[in-house]
């Protein structure tokens, strides 16, 4: 089965997914090995990363030498097309004019949706992050536990291909044993930020988690673990495997990968469920809306293709929703009938409430023990290598801090593929009295390049009722679709942990003996924090919970409303962690798939 | 130039950089001046959906828009700003006026500030220049020229956001950005990587040596 027009479209499938990317790649691959007929629609075109990604390319190749416009918001290499935080023809609203009341949607129109641009960072949640309410009072308690989705972790981390190392933290979860690839070898700058955070201020900076092969996977053994008595399905996985080729140790994830070695959804869950014969991908589909029967069965999805505006209509058993978690609510809220006039799963009136995103802020220092290194190749696993997991699980218990939510720190550094400002913000380091030209230009270059390190801190949110997506009643996209309108604020909690994260960060690149013009944001953390939606780690809006008034999704991310209906990504997320979403989502859709498998066996859909 | 320095250099079309040269070399006094319009520009961008593998010069995409006079004065001010040194080529060869004229050539709302200053920038250079007697910045001698360069340093980083000082600033940072780049201004920096290695050991001894680091596990 391959890649469909609409008039090739079957009359019938087991499954209709909307999205393909993690969530929706994640839940074809796994029905697709199992047998079931798999339709993926995609809003975007079909995109082949082997063929179109930017990999050597250097700026002066780009137009503005790569440097982001409307048209590449995130850089002219970087691995996304129509895509961005503003869409021509898919506009959505905010409903507060402040300034830091904005909420801002990042779309990905291709086929492996944000897979492509992704960092590639997965770590899992811990355990505490299920039980926020019953460990310290807030949020919400997922129905179910870090032990529950353990396995699924194993599995998508052993699919992915994720390099990492095993700590031993709270709330910081290893992987079994055997599951992860070796991580990579640190930089000078993280080399450093590891001695000084230990020495002066006992801070453990560890390898971080990434879905890149630092070395091939092991397709003579993995196959079977993951797919036990289905021989067609380690087969195909082993046949993918064996395609990914190990890092080279260059060029950035953002850009995709050519060679398969970092994790997108293509490449690693929609290539070898293509090959089983069982799925068909359409793309250019811009979904409408779920349609259901007279006994509240969902039916299909109707659709717009983009190429021609004709509105058509996919039928399937099962209806799965993986669009992203805000495209996700608007399909719900957008599909109305007499028997779902607030919209789809929505007799709880929670669909589109309790968004969440990573609370986020900056920090960076100009670090003189890194000057004047001899030039060497610092590109590694190009990203991310080193972090600083949350630490102080055990006095947020005890009431010390006057914050719920944890976060990770992201230490960088090093000496990068130089972008347009690569050599321009030294000024201020010389005693000089105009800016460097010439000769002096040179060596505050040379001099200062690479020794500059950025920490970045993302935190947990704590879902509150501020923080929600509703339809915009006026407002339609190019199709006529009912656009979304965010409501958005900071709460107290999240401000104080935002200067709680300003502070550590000032603490870390003074133990390193860093330099910076401008003190860290301890006493006005509104000015630090990162709008909503900029860190693009939105979840929430179709919640998972135990009881189906206070919930929009069972433990199965299978809506209470409509038993064949099924949220797939990051929707369904109670509340963030300090942990990016990635490869919780990638997790939820394996185990939500393989429950769609067990209850089709059973004849129960 | 080392030989793995010419091995980066053949990305770069000699054709635009030798154009430049020739250009700032057959320079004459000229007495009258023309400026790029300061309209908008009218073009088209690249579109949400460009080919993200090929190589793009300058001018392809949307028309260069810099007078014959401006563009003397650029090349004139990159060679002040990023001469040539025994090691590296200067920013005129490796294309940077190109590049800044692309950039103030630019459809999108970004480069719209830069247009406005380094247009009205390099005329204020021109007038300065006549305060100074000379027909146009191009004109001025080389010690005078520097000298207007080394005045405008100075406010360029005292108020930086009060021109003619943000003019000054922004120009440097553009060809500074436009220069380290390119491959042989990557060279020049210290950057050595973006070439595929079958392993990734971390830094060299000398640098652990330096920073006083212990060798990784």
């Amino acid at each position: 089965m391959p890649v469909v027009s609409p008039k090739e479209v079957q009359p019938n499938y087991d499954i209709v997914i909307v999205g393909s990317g993690a969530a929706g790649g994640q839940v074809a691959y796994v029905l697709a090995m199992e047998g079931a007929k798999v339709l993926v629609l995609e809003a975007g075109r079909m995109f082949d990363p082997a063929r179109e990604t930017a990999m050597f390319q250097t700026p002066d190749q780009a137009p503005l030498r790569g440097e982001k416009t409307p048209d590449k918001q995130y850089g002219f290499h970087d691995c996304s097309i129509a895509s961005g935080w503003d869409i021509p023809g898919e506009p959505y609203t905010n409903a507060s004019k402040e300034e830091k009341r904005q909420f801002a949607w990042w779309r990905q129109r291709m086929l492996g949706g944000r897979t492509n641009h992704w960092g590639r960072v997965s770590l899992r949640n811990g355990p505490h992050d299920f039980k926020t309410r019953t460990r310290l009072g807030v949020g919400f308690d997922w129905p179910i536990s870090y032990d529950d989705l353990a396995p699924w972790y194993d599995k998508a981390e052993m699919l992915a291909g994720i390099f990492g190392a095993a700590e031993g933290m709270e709330n910081s979860p290893d992987s079994s044993p055997g599951v992860l690839l070796p991580p990579p070898k640190f930089r000078a700058a993280e080399l450093l930020a590891r001695d000084r955070a230990k020495a002066k201020l006992g801070l453990s900076v560890v390898p971080i988690h990434r879905a890149i092969l630092t070395q091939k996977q092991d397709a003579d053994r993995v196959p079977a673990k993951l797919h036990p008595g289905n021989a067609k399905a380690q087969r195909l996985l082993a046949e993918n495997m064996r395609m990914r080729a190990q890092c080279f140790f260059a060029t950035d994830c953002h850009r995709g990968c050519s060679i398969g070695a970092a994790f997108d959804s293509a490449t690693v869950l929609l290539r070898p469920a293509l090959n089983s014969g069982n799925l068909d991908i359409l793309p250019n589909a811009m979904a409408r809306e779920v349609t259901v029967n007279a006994d509240g069965k969902a039916t299909g999805v109707t659709y717009i293709d983009k190429v021609d505006g004709s509105e058509h209509h996919a039928s399937g058993r099962i209806v799965v929703l993986a669009a992203s978690s805000q495209e996700s609510v608007r399909l719900l809220l957008n599909s109305k009938s007499s028997r779902f006039p607030d919209g789809l799963a929505n007799s709880s009136g929670l669909v589109g409430k309790y968004l969440t995103d990573s609370v986020s802020s900056g920090f960076s220092a100009q670090v003189p023990a890194l000057e004047d290194l001899p030039p060497h190749n610092e590109d590694g696993t190009v990203g991310q290598q080193a972090y600083i997991p949350w630490s102080f699980c055990q006095e947020q218990l005890a009431g010390k801090l006057d914050f719920p939510g944890g976060y990770k720190l992201l230490v960088s550094g090093g000496r990068r593929l130089p972008d347009l400002n690569a050599a321009t913000k030294f000024d201020w380091l010389s005693e000089r009295e105009g800016i460097a030209f010439g000769a002096d230009l040179r060596e505050d270059a040379r001099r200062y390049y690479g020794s500059i390190v950025g920490i970045g801190a993302q935190g947990a949110m704590v879902p509150n009722d501020d923080c929600f997506a509703e339809l915009d009643p006026e407002m339609k996209d190019q199709w006529g679709i009912p656009a979304l309108r965010f409501h958005w604020k900071w709460a107290d909690a999240e401000l104080k942990q935002i200067a709680h994260q300003q502070e550590m960060m000032g603490a870390i690149l003074d133990a390193m003996g860093g330099r910076y013009r401008r003190p860290p944001e301890i006493q006005n953390p509104i000015k630090a924090v990162k709008d909503g939606g900029s860190v693009i780690h939105e979840v929430g809006g179709a919640i998972m919970g135990a009881d189906p008034a206070k919930s929009v999704t069972d433990a199965w991310s299978r809506t209470w409303d409509v038993p064949n209906l099924i949220v797939a990504d990051g929707a369904t997320f109670p509340n963030t962690a300090d942990k990016n979403p990635t490869l919780t989502i990638l997790a939820l859709a394996w185990r939500a798939a393989d429950h769609l498998v067990e209850e089709m066996k059973r004849g129960n859909l | 130039m080392n030989p793995s320095h010419e091995s980066l250099a053949p990305r770069i079309d000699r054709r635009v950089a030798l154009r430049w040269i020739s250009a700032a070399a057959a320079t004459p006094a000229l007495g009258g001046i023309s400026f790029a319009a300061e309209t908008p520009v009218a073009a088209h961008g690249y579109g949400p959906d460009p080919d993200m593998t090929k190589a793009y010069q300058p001018g392809e995409l949307w028309p260069l828009t810099f007078s014959e006079a401006q563009r003397k004065q650029i090349v004139a001010l990159c060679d002040i700003l990023l001469p040539a040194t025994d090691a590296a080529p200067g920013a005129v060869a490796v294309g940077v006026p190109d590049f800044i004229d692309e950039w103030i050539s630019s459809p999108y709302p970004g480069q719209v500030g830069d247009r406005k200053l380094l247009l009205k920038g390099l005329a204020w250079l021109d007038e300065e220049a006549r305060r100074r007697g000379a027909g146009d910045f191009v004109s001025l001698k080389a010690g005078d020229q520097l000298d207007v360069c080394q005045r405008l340093a100075i406010p360029a980083k005292r108020t930086p956001k009060e021109y003619p000082g943000s003019f000054f600033l922004r120009l440097r940072d553009l060809v500074a950005g436009g220069y380290y780049t390119t491959p042989d201004g990557m060279r020049d920096l210290g950057y050595r990587g973006n070439v595929p290695s079958i392993e990734w050991t971390g830094p060299p001894a000398e640098v652990l040596e330096k920073l006083g680091l212990s060798p990784q596990a």
